[in-house]
């Protein structure tokens, strides 16, 4: 066995048995880390497939920032997953049925795989000879797919406005900081003198 | 190239821009005041784009190395999508103005959820498809939860948000074993590598899982469940908006996926859309008995009646398409018809969903009544009225693609449907009377759509406005 092939092995299994665990481990933080596990090990597996930009974007998207992002969530919001998951033995049966069932298939269908005889044909070289990984994807994702692009970047949007709208409130009865005003703020106006006579007060 | 590939998607770019102006616009003056006013002008751009689609529209264009098709089909598409979403928009925004729900935002994602659906339409490539869906989707998960407020309406946003994430996913993965097949995204690509007859064992497991992912966006059995929940929970004019155009869009990929991209195997995806059809006509008759909330009974009609929008695609020929098209059509001018309605049911300004109140309607208000007698007869598919020429084309189309069984099944539903519809036509003119009446719908705008789309009803059926020919040449383009 070649060192390649023994290391695709390692990152499968690491792969599987993160996505596993992240599933059925019992605190939710010990589920965010084995989720980082998985996204190592698929970074470890797009670096065998020769696309490292990919892998470290894996690793710097996903494990930099959204697992970092869950593992706040989890933490900050008092989320009692044991009752969350309670339901899950009413559902283990069913779910396990349908799972053999998918994995059957799956079976069935991998067994017997055949691509199309001008599959390979059809398939767009991964790098085009001497253009690096990062170039070529670049090239692909300004060019070829600009309208794909621009829409994931119009997804984008639309998520952001539905975050804002779902949950931005602007409430009255806060004081809040308002810088003109403070800059604007005359202080003849602002403080009024009073010229008060000894033993008199005010 | 870039040049004439922008020129090819030139709607869509006028629609984003439009949508992000309006936006920025908004956020930076007015804010929520000027919200009836962002919604009358966002109608308005709808109309006009679909006019320039409709004027200007002509031959086949493919862009982006065919991954984006602008052609008859999905010019039709779009212009059922425009029109009913702005008169969706037109509807809503007295409703939803009075009732302190109208932000400036929902005009905004409406148009995004439009550009996504006219991507859709026009999508000739698995990932522009994906893209389409996505946009579309997300921007119709934040208009169902729009009032935040209310538990319902929150729950039928955070169900269609889990439920529509769990059928991407399905249709990612069937998007990836076709890819894993092909070789290539491109339809064209995939129907090439597919070629006629019998698809393999992969390429039909991919089929079927996009063809799933897709079930659960036109909302057939069985991966209608969320309907009924969010059909209930959002608020009425989103409700209106989800029957309509999301509906349109997703039939519309639907056809267009099925037939450029799996046009060689037709056999092999023709028994999954028959069996969906029927399932969904069935279940859409018989669960809507029970329904006495006018927004559930709508949601289960929306499913009956994608069953038989199902029905001409299950065809899988150029007549099919046809049917599809002219089904969609008219399905949507009832909708917007029905919902102008729903909008009006209104008990001291608050509005009312169950059927019930609707208890000798006609001796009040005998010219509305009259309307809703037209539209749930049209619903119902009684001749001679436009429904019943909508439901004649797909079970035309089924029967001559040698589907017998599923058109004496689809009759079979749709005389089991007209109960429910027939059941409100009962209560508004023979029902009891009660006390506590509706109020009296004052807004002009509801009253025009109600009864301009109970007009098309009645008038339609002299040539249904002459929508067969060009959904005919549509119907054409998609089979070339």
């Amino acid at each position: 066995m070649s060192i390649a092939a023994l290391a695709f092995y390692l990152f499968a299994i690491c792969v599987i048995a993160g996505g596993l665990f992240t599933v059925i481990s019992r605190n939710p933080v010990h589920s965010v880390l084995w989720l980082i596990l998985a996204f190592l090990s698929s970074a470890g597996l797009f670096v065998l497939l020769g696309a490292e930009f990919v892998a470290m974007l894996l690793i710097i998207v996903y494990v930099g920032a959204v697992a970092v992002l869950f593992l706040f969530v989890v933490m900050m919001l008092d989320v009692d997953f044991a009752e969350l998951k309670a339901g899950m033995a009413q559902y283990l049966p069913i779910a396990l049925l349908i799972g053999v069932i998918l994995l059957m298939q799956l079976g069935m269908a991998v067994g017997v795989w055949q691509a199309s005889d001008i599959a390979e044909a059809q398939r767009a070289a991964v790098t085009p000879e001497g253009v690096e990984n990062t170039a070529a994807l670049g090239l692909l994702i300004y060019d070829q797919y600009f309208l794909l692009f621009q829409l994931a970047g119009l997804i984008l949007l639309v998520a952001m406005i539905g975050a804002i709208v779902l949950t931005l409130r602007h409430r009255k009865d806060i004081k809040r900081q308002n810088v003109l005003e403070q800059m604007w703020r005359d202080p003849a106006k602002a403080m009024e003198l009073k010229d008060v006579k000894p033993g008199q007060g005010l | 190239m870039i040049q004439a590939d922008l020129n090819i998607i030139l709607p869509e770019i006028v629609l984003a821009v439009f949508a992000m102006l309006a936006l920025l616009s908004a956020v930076y003056t007015g804010k929520d005041k000027l919200a009836p006013m962002v919604t009358w002008a966002t109608a308005v751009v709808l109309v006009l784009v679909a006019a320039w689609i409709g004027i200007n529209g002509e031959g086949t264009h493919s862009a982006f190395g065919g991954m984006f098709k602008d052609d008859a089909f999905a010019r039709f598409a779009k212009i059922v999508i425009l029109v009913s979403a702005a008169a969706v928009l037109v509807m809503g925004q007295d409703y939803m103005s009075r009732r302190d729900m109208l932000r400036f935002e929902y005009p905004i994602l409406v148009t995004l959820s439009v550009v996504g659906m006219m991507v859709m339409v026009s999508a000739g490539d698995l990932m522009a498809l994906y893209m389409g869906l996505e946009l579309q989707s997300l921007a119709l998960y934040v208009v169902a939860s729009i009032r935040r407020d209310s538990v319902k309406s929150t729950e039928a946003g955070l169900k269609y948000f889990v439920l529509g994430a769990l059928s991407s996913g399905l249709l990612l993965f069937g998007a990836s074993l076709v890819y894993g097949f092909a070789g290539t995204t491109l339809f064209s690509g995939i129907i090439a590598a597919a070629g006629e007859g019998h698809a393999p064992i992969g390429l039909l497991i991919g089929l079927t899982l996009v063809a799933s992912g897709l079930a659960f966006k036109v909302s057939a059995v069985p991966f209608h469940m969320w309907t009924p929940d969010v059909y209930e929970g959002a608020p009425t004019p989103v409700t209106a908006f989800f029957a309509t155009a999301p509906k349109m869009a997703a039939m519309g990929l639907f056809a267009r996926v099925l037939h450029d991209a799996f046009g060689g195997v037709v056999g092999d995806w023709q028994q999954i859309i028959a069996l969906m059809s029927v399932l969904s006509m069935f279940l859409g008759a018989v669960a809507a008995i029970g329904q006495t909330n006018i927004k559930r009974l709508m949601a289960y009609s929306s499913i009956a009646h994608m069953g038989y929008a199902l029905m001409g695609l299950a065809a899988g020929t150029a007549f099919g398409v046809q049917a599809l098209l002219i089904y969609m059509a008219i399905y949507v001018t009832m909708s917007v018809g029905t919902f102008a309605f729903i909008l009006t049911m209104e008990k001291d300004g608050q509005p009312v969903t169950d059927i019930a109140a609707l208890n000798m309607y006609s001796k009040r208000e005998p010219g509305k009544a009259l309307a809703v007698l037209i539209l749930m007869f049209s619903l119902a598919g009684v001749p001679p009225l436009v429904g019943f020429f909508g439901k004649l084309y797909v079970l035309r189309a089924a029967y001559e693609a040698g589907l017998a069984w599923l058109a004496v099944l689809g009759v079979i539903a749709s005389v089991i449907g007209a109960f429910y519809y027939l059941r409100i036509v009962y209560y508004m003119y023979f029902g009891e009377e009660e006390g506590d009446a509706l109020d009296k719908g004052k807004s002009p705008v509801l009253w025009v759509m109600l009864m301009g789309s109970a007009a098309i009803m009645l008038v339609g059926v002299v040539n249904l406005f002459g929508i067969e020919a060009p959904a005919l040449v549509a119907a054409e383009t998609l089979l070339r």
